[in-house]
């Protein structure tokens, strides 16, 4: 038995041994550090199940801190997931890599590339954790800042170095934002750990407009991890400058940590109205915009991008309608299919581009890849039998439960929207003519993983048990319960 | 047992023809299987018996009630028994597929096996889904095999049917609330003995009905939201419309009487007006229009969405003579529009042109298609001896009766006059069309054309026999049918059910 926080000490630990071994180990295949990491992440992510119970959630010291509830604990798992399919779609851009680093050898920068990932993992274990203010502001900037050196990695690429400096810009300006909101909140109640400031608050003779204040000072900062509108400016540029798996992993990764961080703050703060009537107008923005901008698109990772923008809106009705478990739901289905869709972009844009023409007629070239995108493609659209739709399902249910018909109305209106510029893809794939005919070579390390995506898309279409049982535990313990 | 076998066969066909499986071969394999199923769940079916047969159930959720439960009633088996025949018709009547022809046929099978599974379904969740696996496959159907203006049309009918299903997501989630939390289930059983013991509030209901009248009425093409079908059904190579006119559209209004008509009589009620007017935009407007029409599939189109009207008149009736037409022409109509759509498609095969100025008297070159295309025309317009008529004649009936009781004319009765007259516009369009293809002068060069093909015997064939043998026995399917519509009206023998007065059915 071990406790919680060991399984972040040993993804540091594991990133810290990738990169000694990638320092002084200069003759072997760099690809099998990412192997190795794999490997090592596959054993904590075993390991997070064999978990000491944590002390109670009156703990003081280091568990004021921090906390190993099942909503920490499933997000543990889910960064742990994640990155270890990101760290497949690295292996499979290796070459784009080496072309844009031009290194002494034909290898540098590979390794360094493939350790990244873990502190970034790292920072997203301790984001699910966080519980104090402190440390949300602490892990958020872990994540931050390895994301500043992989965002900007492929440096001899104009748009990735333009991707790093506006991810650089805006995201140390939302951390200002997330610094001085925490200020004001601590001034108003004295308290940086969420569950005191919840009691203070409930305890009465709270300055209202001060917390509001420091509150949406906080939540401008989240709205730019989620990215929300009015916080997406920096989105498409970044997710279409930055290398490909990295895009996927800020889409994932960042989203879902910046998902986790919103629910546990907002459970103090949803008791005032003020706080949901604004995030339902954030959230009817994000839909709107996220969707009708995605209407036009012709690159498929700037599409990607403003889906997901238009995903966050579809979450926020989630964090609307106090649905915590509903959100996690969400969230797994949208890593799934996200994960699957960038990788299939990475393998036909190493070949050919990114642009949707791209993949003219894929279904003659690869079969396999098309399918596979067919499915990723219907997922994000909500169709059933993908997890995707279970997950708009469930979305829809709780905006029901709680009558909030203007977030209905507009949900429908963008998912008719959702499937156009999913369809676009598909129409790409198998309607027109391609001119190139040779196939797409897959590994066979890609080709299972993404056998493994496809089946956990239609399985938790059809049965999402398994992860409505993981969430027992958040769905009853996060903000739902506080109403 | 039998019954999942229906509902998978076509499913796992469709994967394997994916999987590189011989496409025709194991297509028509897989859907001769199924209609033989079909065929024996109906001669095993048990008559009198009201609830539901063959039922089969999965647990899915413990958390949502969500059970993955098949079983047949009446009116669930003859829908069924409509998608196997249809089906088998479709995939026979496939001549050479130009290109992908395993896609193809993995399309067309994917469509069969939703509609199977939305019509086999218990639960309403997967009534939905099911339905909804339909939705790529039409898409990719008419985009890679379509002709004329086909990229328009796929997107439309898409995007159409994705607003619809959204609106019915809504509104059957709706429904799912509306009831109390100790039955609250996806099952349609529980949610009927809900609905009967009155546990749905009356306001909830008028929501409801609203949201799945909308839904299910883009899905099945209720005026105004018609516009996707004729364009979609003469884009669309000839087996996706017979599959799609025939048995994908009837999942609407499977839906409404499965769920609306039974469950929220008060919602029908209230809403009774608006149906009214919609379903005469449908038979008059809809048949104005396509008299206008000059190009066959696009005649055939609008006069399929043309005869939802009187399904919906038959469903608006809310009586058991009225309802057991509704359901009866659902499956007649389904049968006379695929065999419609199967000879528009040969005969565009063979010239190359559906424009009526350029066709005339085909009839001498082909005497069967053209004999065939009569029968199917006559049973459109719903000539005795075809199972149309006595299905037309039901709905009039029920409707008409429906105002029986007051001493002025309602709503009903006005409606009903009215769309009487939808026989006759239906009637001029059908033979306008017939005479323009198979009668007049020929031009000379089609006097080389062969007449139907011998493998597009068959399935013609097995269509008209379908037709003929419920038009002149239609009593083996309202013996089937009437006693689940029945179980809808515990006390239909006391008064006509349903409807209310005059003044309710006028005030909004």
């Amino acid at each position: 038995m071990i406790g919680a926080p060991i399984l972040e000490i040993a993804v540091v630990v594991l990133g810290l041994v990738v990169l000694m071994v990638e320092a002084f180990a200069e003759r072997i295949d760099k690809r099998s550090l990412a192997i190795t990491a794999m490997i090592g992440l596959v054993t904590v992510l075993v390991a997070s199940f064999f978990l000491a119970p944590p002390p109670p959630a009156t703990a003081s010291g280091f568990w004021s801190f921090y906390s190993a509830d099942p909503l920490a604990l499933f997000f543990k798992r889910f960064s742990l997931t994640t990155t270890i399919l990101i760290l497949v779609l690295m292996i499979d851009f290796a070459p784009k890599v080496r072309q844009s680093i031009h290194g002494a050898t034909h290898q540098s920068g590979l390794g360094e590339f493939f350790a990244l990932p873990l502190f970034t993992c790292a920072g997203l274990m301790w984001m699910a954790s966080a519980v104090d203010f402190v440390m949300i502001f602490v892990s958020l900037e872990v994540v931050t800042m390895s994301f500043y050196v992989l965002v900007a990695f492929t440096r001899r690429n104009p748009a990735s170095l333009e991707a790093g400096v506006k991810y650089l810009i805006l995201s140390a300006l939302s951390t200002g934002f997330l610094v001085y909101g925490i200020t004001w909140i601590f001034g108003v109640t004295g308290q940086t750990n969420l569950a005191r400031i919840a009691a203070v608050m409930r305890a009465g003779g709270v300055e209202q407009a001060p917390l509001l204040f420091g509150m949406a000072l906080v939540l401008v900062a989240l709205g730019f991890k989620i990215a929300a509108v009015p916080f997406q400016i920096w989105v498409p540029d970044v997710y279409q400058g930055a290398p490909t798996p990295v895009t996927a992993y800020l889409s994932v990764g960042s989203k879902a940590a910046g998902f986790v961080v919103l629910l546990r703050v907002l459970e103090p703060f949803f008791m005032l109205p003020q706080m949901q009537r604004l995030l339902v107008g954030v959230a009817v923005l994000t839909l709107i915009y996220g969707n009708f901008a995605a209407l036009p698109q012709t690159n498929l990772k700037r599409l990607l991008a403003y889906s997901s923008i238009a995903h966050a809106g579809y979450l926020l009705i989630g964090v609307v309608s106090f649905a915590g478990g509903a959100v996690a739901f969400y969230l797994v289905s949208y890593l799934l299919m996200t994960i699957l869709s960038f990788a299939v972009l990475i393998l036909v844009a190493n070949q050919t581009g990114d642009e949707i023409e791209d993949f003219n007629g894929l279904a003659q070239r690869a079969p396999f890849l098309s399918f596979a995108m067919l499915v990723a493609m219907a997922s994000l659209a909500g169709i059933p039998f993908t997890a995707g739709f279970l997950g708009k399902f469930f979305i829809f249910d709780a905006a029901i439960r709680q009558h909030q018909t203007v977030l209905i109305v507009v949900g429908v209106i963008t998912v008719a929207c959702g499937f156009y510029y999913y369809l676009k893809v598909v129409r790409a794939m198998y309607w027109e003519e391609s001119t190139r005919r040779e196939s797409i070579p897959i590994s066979g390390l890609s080709r299972t993983t993404m056998i493994a995506l496809l089946a956990a898309i239609i399985i938790l279409g059809v049965y999402p048990q398994p992860i409505l049982s993981a969430l027992r535990g958040p769905a009853s313990e996060s903000i739902s319960a506080t109403r | 047992m039998i019954l999942l076998f229906i509902v998978f066969c076509p499913l796992l066909a469709a994967l394997a023809i994916l999987a590189g499986a011989p496409a025709r071969r194991t297509a028509l394999a897989a859907s001769a299987f199924t209609l033989l199923a079909g065929v024996l769940a109906f001669l095993q079916f048990d008559q009198v018996h009201q609830g539901f047969s063959f039922v089969t159930t999965l647990p899915i959720s413990a958390e949502w009630r969500l059970n993955f439960t098949l079983g047949l009633d009446g009116l669930s088996l003859i829908m069924v028994l409509l998608t196997a025949i249809v089906t088998l018709a479709a995939i026979w009547f496939t001549g050479n597929v130009a290109r992908h022809e395993n896609a193809f046929y993995a399309c067309l099978l994917l469509i069969a096996a939703g509609a199977m599974g939305a019509f086999a379904s218990l639960d309403l969740f997967f009534l939905y889904a099911f339905h909804e696996l339909a939705l790529i496959p039409t898409f990719l159907l008419i985009g890679i095999w379509g002709s004329g203006d086909r990229y328009a049309a796929a997107w439309k009918v898409t995007i159409y049917l994705a607003i619809g299903s959204f609106i019915l997501l809504l509104g059957l989630i709706l429904l799912y609330r509306s009831v109390p939390e100790s039955v609250r289930s996806f099952d349609l059983r529980v949610l009927q003995a809900a609905a009967s013991a009155g546990q749905i509030p009356a306001d909830a209901q008028r929501q409801i009905y609203l949201l799945l009248l909308l839904g299910f009425g883009i899905l099945i093409s209720l005026f105004p939201f018609h516009t996707w079908a004729p364009e979609a059904y003469a884009s669309a190579p000839a087996p996706a419309a017979m599959l799609h006119a025939g048995v994908l559209k009837k999942f609407g209004l499977y839906g409404l009487l499965r769920i609306a008509v039974p469950m929220l009589p008060e919602g029908a009620r209230h809403w009774a007006w608006l149906l009214m007017a919609l379903l005469l935009g449908n038979i008059i407007y809809v048949g104005l229009a396509t008299i206008a029409q000059k190009r066959l599939d696009w005649i055939l189109g609008y006069s399929s969405v043309m005869h939802m009207g009187y399904v919906f008149l038959g469903l608006a009736s809310a009586n058991l003579i009225g309802i057991n037409g509704a359901a009866l022409l659902m499956f007649a109509h389904g049968l006379s529009i695929a065999l419609l759509f199967a000879i528009a498609g040969e005969v565009r095969e063979r010239t190359g042109t559906l424009v009526l100025s350029e066709l005339g008297g085909l009839g001498k070159v082909m005497p069967l298609a053209s004999f065939a295309f009569g029968l199917g025309a006559f049973a459109s317009i719903g000539l005795p001896g075809f199972a149309n008529f006595s299905a037309e004649a039901m709905i009039f009936f029920g409707a008409f009766r429906n105002g029986a009781d007051f001493d002025c004319f309602n709503i009903f009765q006005i409606a009903t006059v009215l769309a009487l007259w939808g026989v006759v516009i239906s009637a001029v369009y059908m033979l306008r069309a017939y005479r323009a293809t198979f009668m007049g002068t020929m031009p000379e060069k089609w006097i080389v054309l062969p007449d139907l093909r011998r493998h597009l015997r068959l399935p013609i064939g097995l269509l008209v026999a379908a037709l003929l043998w419920f038009g002149f026995f239609p009593q083996t399917f309202v013996r089937v049918l009437s006693p689940t519509i029945r179980g809808y009206f515990p006390d239909t023998t006391s008064h006509p059910a349903g409807s209310g007065t005059p003044a309710e059915n006028a005030s909004p």
